[in-house]
């Protein structure tokens, strides 16, 4: 008898890349949940939207690069860039800026790279500051929380916003809008209010802002349940979180009267989100676990700096980019000791 | 972080390697039986060549009628193996005959027409005495009996029991792990004839003067085994000899992890254990060596596990060594429908065979026929996503995403600098990577390349040197020639010579100088580290260098049980 010749080995896999693109998409389903109830409808119209228009871009590229539709379109990698660039995006973004977004995410970053596992940038990060720099207002007028916001917007009164810029009669932005925490922090300690303060307006709850906080503990058990699937392991989110919490303690211990408290950082802005699912992202990180040690902790230094001393108020995206480019560099130096070579003898 | 080491219940220390995989073990599919005894079929295809080294020469010819355990071929040099009759019968033909290869290659085979009677011939007297013997002389047995390293790597066991005196073995390891699923030959031996490894393990500690003690690694996955073999040990009354039970986690029977499992110690990078006093054998040899030693039997078969969803029954058979994988499937039972694919080894390490035509040969411990379903094809292979989880299995901590990098894109000298030849070819690296890229492919590929290279630079090296000594000679001759001429001028001159008479044997002292330093630099160049090897010729060494270098190509089968 003949037979097929397959080279070892011939176990049954256990993973493939739509699988793990689906745990992390399924990680975020709490935080999505939760950020929909607390900001309305916007994120969910959003995701739809990046979601089809990262497809689609994708698709066409594809199709220009004349390789195999299909299978990069199951891998789901398209559709994990949408669903980042959504949540970490105001809830009420322009329509025409969600697209914008993903173009650029999808053709410029990753398909003119190669395309998955070439590209050197995070492509949600890169959307991201791309937009920030271009149009600073809309990409940091965020929504009150529910419990601070009288006026939640319906699902048709959300789609006449993103769609058409339009409002409900009698409803101004300002009347919707809210500061991020963040924003909220540095102008206030810019006009030189005390934490103490500053903390007794109505916008915070008991470690970060209202809402916010509980978006960061959904956000946070996602990341958890990614590291018990094993999808991720620890070293970059607890590298991260850690300096980050570090830091933050160290400038806090010096005058608590001028810089927040430590868990204030970890349960604002972009640090949680960053920390278990854009930070983690295999393709841009550091490979190696020192690497990533390494990797992890320069974020959480970056994001603080940026954040107490830079112009922009949140830099979990700035940081990632900044992280991505030394991470060849990163891996290269800190190669771990293959067996048998150097000092490796116990016993 | 876990601890780099744990304790067993009696208080032994062990240590863990990093990486590894956690495999469904599939092995009661086949251990629930008993070793089946050996059929003779109606014919036998006898590889000359079983072992890593050089063949072995035939020493008979088509139409000679030979006796059971009469020697065939002989072992041709240090490293290589003598090969028996497995039964009585004809010597149809000595001629070219499919292999167990992936790429279907012809080798020269004995072929040999059993007479169905299984007629002994005359062995060599048992050696029960053997421990007030010379160990040369044990080991000259070992080495007649043709026995290798019968886990898969095939490595001719005399050569690995004599590791030189400037080596003292302080621990011997015996390796009963049979980490790759499926694979339950060396699992029925140990439950079945645990009495013999362990007089094999006897007379292997007394030839190799083992100093300190002696481990056997066993996973504990088989719990009969780990009885019958510390049973055996009890009865045998064998001292500093101890069963070690370890835990389940492929590839813990690859040599280098069964080391450090037991002991703590790495195996250096590229070197073998003797390098750190140890030597590893695996329970199919040690009863080898028993057979050879105690009774004069020569290695003729071997236990065969036959395995997977595709076959009708599957379990262990004793095979008598050049008996096709065709015949062995039949007296299974069979295939069942829908089979397609027949592997050699486990899921793991083992070979895709492209035809059933192709005879066991002494490595040969599995025969496995996936059924329809079982152990599916990957797939095709999308872009490496980097995410690292091909490099927290790999046993040798290698990175294989960068190997794979490298190799793709045929960069010879940065996959070497990522330690390619570290790597044991156990295939987590593939196992585990979610884009399903066949990574130990490439590493195969890369490896071959770099030896096809190297093969290349050493000729063209040769010619050169060839073409340089030759000039030289002319050199000199001419030289001489020339000095002559003078000389006989000066005499017709009749003048007084002041010095031309030392000019040729300078020139010849010179010369033999020279020589000797292109040898040097020529060895060197051929990176022969002075080892124990110095006093050998320079055929005997390359001999010995050659056949390192295929013991790295065999790692396929190397690590699973050797
Ligand atoms: S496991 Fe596969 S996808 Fe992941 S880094 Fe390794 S080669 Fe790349
Ligand atoms: S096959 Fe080689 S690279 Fe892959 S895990 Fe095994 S030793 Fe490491």
């Amino acid at each position: 008898m003949e037979f097929q010749t397959l080279s070892s080995p011939h176990s049954e896999r256990v993973n493939s890349v739509s699988e793990v693109m689906s745990q992390v998409l399924l990680a975020l389903l709490p935080a999505i949940i939760a950020m929909t109830y607390y900001f309305g409808w916007g994120l969910l119209i959003k995701l739809v939207l990046a979601s089809l228009t990262a497809l689609a871009a994708e698709a066409a590229m594809l199709w220009v690069r004349s390789r195999p539709i299909c299978p990069a379109l199951l891998d789901l990698s398209a559709i994990l860039t949408a669903w980042l660039f959504a949540l970490a995006t105001p809830p009420l973004l322009p329509w025409w800026m969600t697209v914008l977004g993903m173009l650029f995410a999808i053709i410029l970053v990753k398909q003119l790279y190669g395309g998955l596992g070439y590209n050197p940038f995070n492509p949600a990060m890169a959307a991201y500051v791309l937009l920030l720099i271009s149009y600073p207002v809309e990409m940091t007028s965020w929504l009150s929380p529910r419990m601070l916001n009288e006026h939640l917007l319906g699902f048709g009164e959300t789609l006449g916003a993103i769609f058409q810029g339009t409002l409900p009669a009698g409803l101004t932005w300002d009347s919707i809008a809210g500061a991020t925490p963040l924003n909220e922090m540095r102008l206030q300690l810019g006009m030189n209010h005390t934490v103490s303060e500053i903390r007794q307006g109505p916008l915070w709850g008991s470690y970060g802002a209202k809402g916010w906080e509980w978006i960061g503990n959904w956000i946070l058990l996602g990341g958890l349940w990614m590291l018990y699937k094993r999808t991720i392991t620890w070293h970059i989110p607890a590298s991260m979180l850690g300096s980050l919490l570090l830091v933050s303690l160290f400038f806090f211990s010096l005058d608590p009267e001028t810089h927040p408290f430590g868990l204030f950082h970890l349960f604002s802005g972009g640090a949680m989100l960053g920390a278990f699912f854009i930070a983690t992202d295999p393709v841009t990180a550091s490979t190696t676990k020192r690497g990533q040690l390494i990797y992890g902790a320069a974020i959480g230094l970056i994001v603080y700096i940026i954040r107490t001393w830079g112009g922009y108020p949140d830099a979990v995206a700035f940081a990632v980019l900044l992280l991505n480019l030394a991470a060849p560099t990163i891996d290269y130096y800190t190669q771990p000791r293959v067996v048998g070579q150097g000092d490796g003898q116990h016993g | 972080m876990t601890l780099p080491y744990s304790h067993t219940p009696n208080g032994r220390v062990l240590w863990t390697f990093e990486g590894g995989v956690h495999l469904p073990d599939m092995k009661s599919l086949s251990n629930g039986t008993a070793i089946a005894q050996a059929e003779i079929p109606s014919r036998l295809v006898l590889p000359l060549q079983q072992h890593i080294g050089q063949p072995a020469e035939p020493l008979v010819k088509a139409g000679d009628r030979v006796l059971k355990g009469e020697k065939i071929a002989r072992g041709a040099g240090i490293v290589s193996a003598s090969l028996h009759a497995p039964t009585s019968g004809l010597i149809r033909e000595i001629a070219h005959h499919r292999i167990p290869h992936a790429s279907g290659l012809t080798a020269p085979c004995i072929l040999l027409e059993p007479d169905g009677e299984g007629r002994w011939g005359e062995l060599p007297p048992p050696m029960p005495e053997f421990a007030g013997l010379d160990p040369g002389k044990v080991i000259e047995r070992i080495r007649w009996a043709g026995i290798v390293g019968m886990g898969g790597a095939t490595f001719p066991s005399a050569v690995k029991l004599a590791p030189g005196p400037e080596r003292a073995i302080h621990t011997l390891i015996i390796n009963g792990a049979e980490c790759e699923p499926y694979i339950t030959c060396d699992d029925r031996l140990m439950r079945e004839r645990a009495d013999k490894i362990v007089k094999g393990i006897r007379i292997l500690r007394h030839v190799l003067d083992v100093t300190g003690e002696c481990l056997i690694g066993i996973e504990d996955n088989k719990p009969e085994a780990i009885v019958a073999m510390r049973q055996a040990l009890d009865e045998e009354k064998l001292e500093a000899t101890e069963v070690v039970v370890i835990p389940t986690l492929y590839p813990s029977g690859g040599e280098k992890q069964l080391i450090r499992i037991l002991t703590g110690r790495e195996v250096p990078s590229r070197g073998i254990p003797a390098h750190i006093g140890i030597v590893c054998h695996n329970v199919a040899t040690a009863a080898a060596v028993a057979d050879a030693v105690l009774e004069g039997r020569p290695l003729i078969s071997r236990v065969v596990t036959l395995t997977g969803g595709g076959i009708a029954q599957p379990g262990n058979r004793e095979v008598l060594l050049g008996t096709l994988a065709s015949d062995l499937i039949a007296w299974q039972g069979g295939y069942l429908p829908g089979v397609d694919r027949l592997i050699l080894g486990g899921p793991m390490m083992g070979q895709a065979l492209g035809s059933d035509q192709v005879p066991i040969t002494k490595g040969g411990n599995c025969l496995l026929v996936p059924g329809p379903g079982e152990l599916p094809d990957p797939g095709p292979a999308i872009a490496c996503i980097r995410c690292g989880r091909c490099a927290d299995a790999c046993p040798m901590q290698l990175l294989p995403q960068q190997m794979y990098w490298y190799a793709r894109a045929r960069d010879m000298d940065k996959v070497q600098e990522y330690n390619l030849f570290d790597c044991i070819e156990c295939g987590c690296c593939s196992h585990v990577c979610p884009s399903r890229i066949p990574l130990v492919q490439y590493y195969r590929f890369a490896k071959t390349s770099i030896w096809g290279l190297e093969a290349e630079r050493r000729k063209s090296e040769r010619a050169r040197q060839r073409h340089e000594s030759r000039q030289q000679r002319l050199e000199r001759q001419e030289q001489e020639r020339k000095a002559k001429l003078r000389k006989k001028n000066e005499a017709l001159q009749d003048k007084p010579a002041a010095e031309p008479a030392a000019d040729p044997k300078k020139a010849a002292i010179e010369a033999a100088l020279q020589r000797a330093k292109e040898k040097k630099a020529k060895l060197a160049q051929e990176g022969v580290a002075p080892q124990n090897t110095a006093q050998l010729t320079e055929a005997q060494q390359r001999q010995i260098r050659e056949a390192d270098q295929r013991r790295a190509e065999a790692a396929p089968h190397n690590e699973t049980s050797e």
